[in-house]
This record gives structure tokens, sequence and C-alpha cells, in this order.
């Protein structure tokens, strides 16, 4: 039989932001599938001009309300490289452990209140509460734990206040860290609690091939700083930022679109695990293993195990940083500086991929011009590109309307996409 | 639920946001350890980004973000006329909050800045009061989860208290901070309202001024302390214009 039907969700809900989705089928045969992004530009790069260096990263992490640290991270990364400041060893670990915090926060708070009702078919996690309290219980133990670090090292867990140009402008105490670490420890359960919760969920099977886009440094997982590499064989420095991005404006959307090496990228945890599985921790490889997970996996639907298997790798390598600090005497952790002409890019992964800050500045450190190309907006146009094979996928092997819906918004969440942070 | 004696219902609650980060509303989502007991006193009608259930019956508004496009005042007047009580949270729902910094650029030249020759609506960032009447305030960058949970309770219970009419100063006072103007810095904690535990300068950062100014405040002097101790006017500047939180002071600066 040739079905008919037509697909329209207005600002779909349970991710960051606005964007639509629509989809037609004329006699059985897909004719537009859309990801619209609609969201109110903010035009920081334009607010941006002429604010000290010292406050820029007070003004980006105002971009996203669920990355802040890693939005004040890019910045200051960016500006320290500009103006050559070298932050002491101590406050670079902080800095990691902040990226940590927001990054299992992040995680959590995807994978259990946005991705998880729809793998349960439920409207939002509030009815999961009912369902599956012990599982919800572990979500928020985990998203607290995540809120918990950065709190530890940035002062809260949104809007970080004290990550400076130079470090930071106060170091946790040491019985703070241990508390954290002690934290960490007997929240294990609760990961491996969630982890057992994800083997019984079915991912959808879905491969369309695609250009992975993650920061690499060869010796560890990486978070802040390295080399920009694809899964296409492209390496770029740093600063060749532009040349990973390729900025284009597309019609049907306020975010702009990106590419490399084909119609369009993706960036995220799962483009951080294609490039770099093998700097993973111990347990977190195993964690991968298990649930099939191996580089390069091309279905984005597995971007939500690669968020699982990252929250296993923040909690062996957040112990490990706490151990380190617990061995320093934290007295040097923010080094002075002249502001000065510069201009340098800073990339850090966020958790929903890698982002990048370009600042110049001019002889008193003020910002002359700014650029900041967000993971989502690099994720945009695959998303685009997927819903359509998806949908025809769909439509090809008879789904119905509400089927492929499912498919679709689930397709979409899978990304973690934070829209108003893409259109910032 | 039962509060002095008196049985209250669930208050049936949506949660929307305009043109911002989404962190106010993130901070809902916060405070993990009481968060099953907060949901149990609000019936969630509404809140696009963590439920796809959405009714129009709700009672109490919380409204995030600024507004800069002529489609946004549309849908929240609509908003307003649903809601017995709609509550402005955020900076940006406030004052305009950082998307103000926008303001001080002509729009051709943003748009053409960011976006080229492509056509993109963009107005002034405007605060959620200039547009509709708001029934509280809570300002902060972002909002604090404990003082958003005394004001819903205070709602639900019919107990509304008010925020704290002194400065940040005080609150860091009591937590024992080395004052930041002795490190000669500019920190706006002798005029920004109270509520935030003081929470920047005792990470040893200036108060930027996030939830605009206390009651009774004593600009003049404050000022005065900034020439006295001759710290940057410009650096004053700065922060007074970072959260738009404080236009009605700006034009007695000397």
């Amino acid at each position: 039989m040739k079905v008919d039907f037509n697909i329209d969700i207005h600002h779909l809900p349970r991710v960051e932001g606005h964007g639509n989705i629509h989809i037609s089928v004329k006699e059985g045969k897909l004719t537009d599938a859309t990801w619209e992004v609609i969201e109110t530009p903010r035009f920081f790069e334009m607010m941006l001009r002429g604010v000290s260096a010292e406050r820029a990263s007070f003004l980006t992490s105002r971009i996203c309300g669920i990355c802040s640290i890693s939005h004040s991270l890019a910045s200051i990364r960016a500006l320290e490289r500009a103006m050559e400041i070298e932050p002491p060893k101590a406050a670079k670990a902080i800095r990691l452990l902040a990226m940590h915090g927001e990054t299992l926060q992040s995680h959590a708070l995807h994978l259990f209140f946005l991705a998880a009702p729809d793998f349960l078919d439920m409207p939002s996690a509030i009815p999961i509460l009912h369902s599956h309290p012990e599982i919800v219980k572990a979500g928020l133990s985990l998203k607290e734990l995540g809120n918990e670090m950065s709190i530890a090292t940035t002062g809260r867990a949104t809007h970080p206040v004290s990550l400076v140009l130079g470090g930071v402008s106060k170091a946790p105490s040491k019985e703070r860290l241990k508390e954290l670490k002690e934290m960490i420890r007997k929240r294990r359960p609760a990961l491996d609690k969630a982890t057992e919760f994800f083997r019984t969920l079915s991912i959808p099977e879905f491969v369309r091939e695609t250009e992975f886009i993650s920061l690499r440094n060869g010796k560890d997982y990486p978070f802040i700083g390295g080399d920009l590499v694809s899964t296409d064989g492209v390496v770029r420095d740093e600063n060749d930022y532009l040349q990973m991005t390729n900025e284009y404006l597309v019609d049907f959307s306020t975010s702009k679109f990106t590419r490399l090496s084909r119609h369009s990228s993706a960036a995220g945890a799962l483009a951080r695990f294609n490039n770099n599985s093998r700097l993973l921790g111990h347990r977190a490889h195993q964690i991968a293993a298990s649930f099939g997970l191996e580089p390069v996996c091309h279905n984005p639907f597995m971007n939500n195990i690669a968020q699982l298997v990252e929250c296993h790798h923040i909690f062996e390598n957040a112990e490990m940083l706490i151990e380190s600090l617990l061995d320093d005497d934290l007295q040097e952790i923010r080094t002075s500086y002249k502001p000065k002409a510069g201009a340098a890019t800073g990339a850090v992964e966020a958790p929903r991929g890698i982002l990048y800050h370009h600042i110049e500045t001019d002889d008193n450190g003020k910002v002359v011009k700014a650029d900041c190309i967000i993971p989502t907006t690099q994720n945009n146009a695959n998303i685009h590109y997927d819903l359509h094979a998806l949908a025809a996928e769909a439509v090809k092997e008879g789904k119905t309307d509400r089927e492929t819906e499912k498919l679709c918004v689930m397709l979409v969440r899978s990304y973690d996409p934070c829209i108003s942070c893409s259109v910032h | 639920m039962n509060h002095l004696g008196f049985k209250i219902g669930k208050m049936k609650i949506g949660s929307f946001d305009f043109t911002c980060c989404e962190g106010c509303q993130l901070q809902l989502a916060n405070k993990e350890s009481t968060l099953p007991d907060f949901l149990g006193l609000l019936d969630i009608r509404n809140f696009r980004e963590i439920s796809s259930e959405r009714h129009d019956d709700y009672d109490i508004a919380l409204v995030e973000g600024s507004i800069t496009r002529s489609d946004e005042i549309e849908r929240l007047k609509a908003i307003r006329a649903q809601a017995s009580v709609l509550v402005a949270f955020g900076s940006c729902a406030c004052f305009g909050g950082v998307n103000s910094l926008k303001n001080r650029i002509p729009a051709e030249e943003i748009i053409k800045g960011v976006y080229g020759d492509k056509a993109i609506e963009t107005m002034p960032s405007t605060k959620i009061s200039d547009i509709v009447a708001v029934d509280f305030m809570i300002p902060g960058c972002p909002v604090s989860k404990d003082e958003v949970e005394r004001v819903v309770i205070g709602i639900v219970t019919r107990s509304l208290d008010n925020l704290p009419k002194y400065p940040v100063c005080v609150d860091c006072k009591q937590r024992l901070n080395t004052c930041l103007f002795d490190l000669g810095e500019v920190c706006l904690g002798p005029i920004t309202k109270a509520g935030c535990d003081a929470v920047c300068p005792s990470g040893r950062t200036a108060c930027l001024g996030c939830r605009g100014p206390a009651d009774d405040i004593n600009f003049p002097s404050f000022l005065q302390v900034i020439k006295e101790k001759g710290l940057s006017q410009d650096e004053l500047r700065e922060k007074l214009t970072f959260y738009n939180g404080f236009t009605d002071y700006l034009n007695h600066e000397s």
C-alpha cells in the first residue's frame, strides 16, 4: 500500500533549544526530511567585541547553560595561547576535573532525562520515577556527582566562578578533594546500575557512513587542546580550525552548517570514541566492548552508549586527577600576565563535541574579533542528512507515520543537540 | 499535601524559555537530593526541555530569557494570558541580561558580522516586564535553585517571601572572605542584591551584579570608594553593564 503522511514537530521537546522536524511522504516515497533550527540568535561574537580578556570567559560561558565550563575554558585557552600565558600544572588538573564534572552531569542529564524516556515509551523521566525509581535515582546520583565535581573545582555547577585567565582563582580544599574521591567511590554502584539498565534497551540499528571529527593528542583521551582530526584521515593544527569547519548558510536554519571531506560530519562522544578509543581507561574499554561498540562505529544511536562509556572513563580519570591534586601543595594555581595583542584558537571537547573559540586581542587585551564554532553547529548538517536517510529507510520498510516519527525524534536526541548553543 | 492544617493541591506549572542559554531551567533539575520531593509539589504541565507532554492549563509560569524577536512577544503574551502568576527568572528575563551587550551595536552591523547578507530578524534585547506584567522576579545568572524552590513553595503555600533587600557584601562578610577591593579589584558586591550566598567573591572573582541593585544602595559613595582607591573606571563600566541590571544608575556615574 502506498502511504501518504506528514510529520511536523514544532519545538522538539527534550532537547536543549528550539528545532523543528518536517517529514513528508507521498505515495510511499519520501519527498522531504528537514531538520530546521529556528533558535533566536544572540550574536555572542559581536557582544565580545571590546570586552576585556579577563572578562571574556565570563561572557562566553553564558552561551550555554549545560556546557558553560567548556565555553569558559575554550575562551581561556584561546586567550592564553594568544597572550602566551602558561597556567600552572595544578590549575590544569583542576580545569580537567571541572570538565569531567560537566561532562558527567551533561551525559547523565541526556541519558536519563532526555533519551531514556523514548526507549521506555514515556513522555518524560517523571513517570519513570514511579515505574523504575532505582534507575532515575541512579541517573540523579550520577548527575549530582558531576555537579559536585564542578562546584568543588569552579565554585558552582553552571557558569563557573573561579576559572580565570592564567589558571584558577581558588583551588578546592584538600578536605573537599577527599570528600569528592569518596563520593566517586560510593557512586560506582549507581554507574553500574545505569550500565545494566542501558544493556536492556534496544538501540535502533541504522548506519550512514559519516566523518567523525574530534581532538586527539595521542596521550590522553581528549578534553582540552590537541590536534584536530577526522576518521577520514584529516589532521590539522588547532589554529587551523576553519579548515575543519567550512561553515555555510542554509535558508531553513538560523544555525550555520559545516562540512569537511563529505556533505556533513559529526562531533560528540561517538566521534571522540571513534578517534581515541585506545586512550580510554581500562574499565571504560571493557564496557565499550561489552556493548559491541568498536571504532569506527557509524550508527548515530550509539552516541548514547559512547556517552555511557565516557562516564566510566571519567570515574577512573577523575580519581587519578584528585590523587595528583592531593599530592600537590596547591599554592601555585594562577600565573600573572600582562594583556597584549595576539590571536589564537582554543579547542576543547565539550560534552556534545569539539568546540572552537578563536579570539583576537589588541594591545590592551580587549577582544577585537571572536569566532565560536559550537559542536551542535557541526552536527546540524549531519542530523539533517541522517534524518533523510533514516526516514527513507523507514518508509521503504513500510513503517507507519508513528513509528517513523519515533525513530526520527530518537535520532535527533541521540546527537544530544544543544540548539541555543548552536545559534549563539 | 498539608500546610498549617490546610490541604494544598499540586500547582500546575509551566516553564518557558526565550532568548537565553537555558541554564536557569537547568537549575530546576539540580539539587538532585531534594528533586523528587520538589517535583511532588508540582504538576508539570508544560516544560519542553524535559518533557514531550505539553498542556496549556498551567497556573504558574516560569519564564527564562529575554525577548529579541517578534514571534517571542506573541508567545509571551499568550503565556501571560494563561498564567495566574508569572515569574521572570534569571538575569536575562529580569534585566535583559548579557544579551543586552548587543544593544550597543546597530542591528545591521551585528547581523552582517555574523550572518553576512542573510536576512535575520533581531531586536534589542528586552526584559520580560517591558512586554507583560511580571508578578515576581528571581534574578541571577544562573538563578539559585534554593531561591527558586523557596519562591515556588511560597506560591504553592500562599506564603511568598521577599528576596533579601541587603547587598552581597553581607553574605560575603559572613563567609569571612578577603574583600576583593583590598586585592585591587572592582567588585559590585556593595551594590548588588544578596541571595546568591556571595558565590563569586567566595571563589575570589568579583561580583558582576547579576542580581541587579540591592534596595536603597548608596551609589554615589560606592563610586567615591572606587575613585579614592584609584580603581579602573573602565573596569567599573564593563562590570556595571555586564547583565544590564544597573541601567537606572549608569547615568549618575561621574
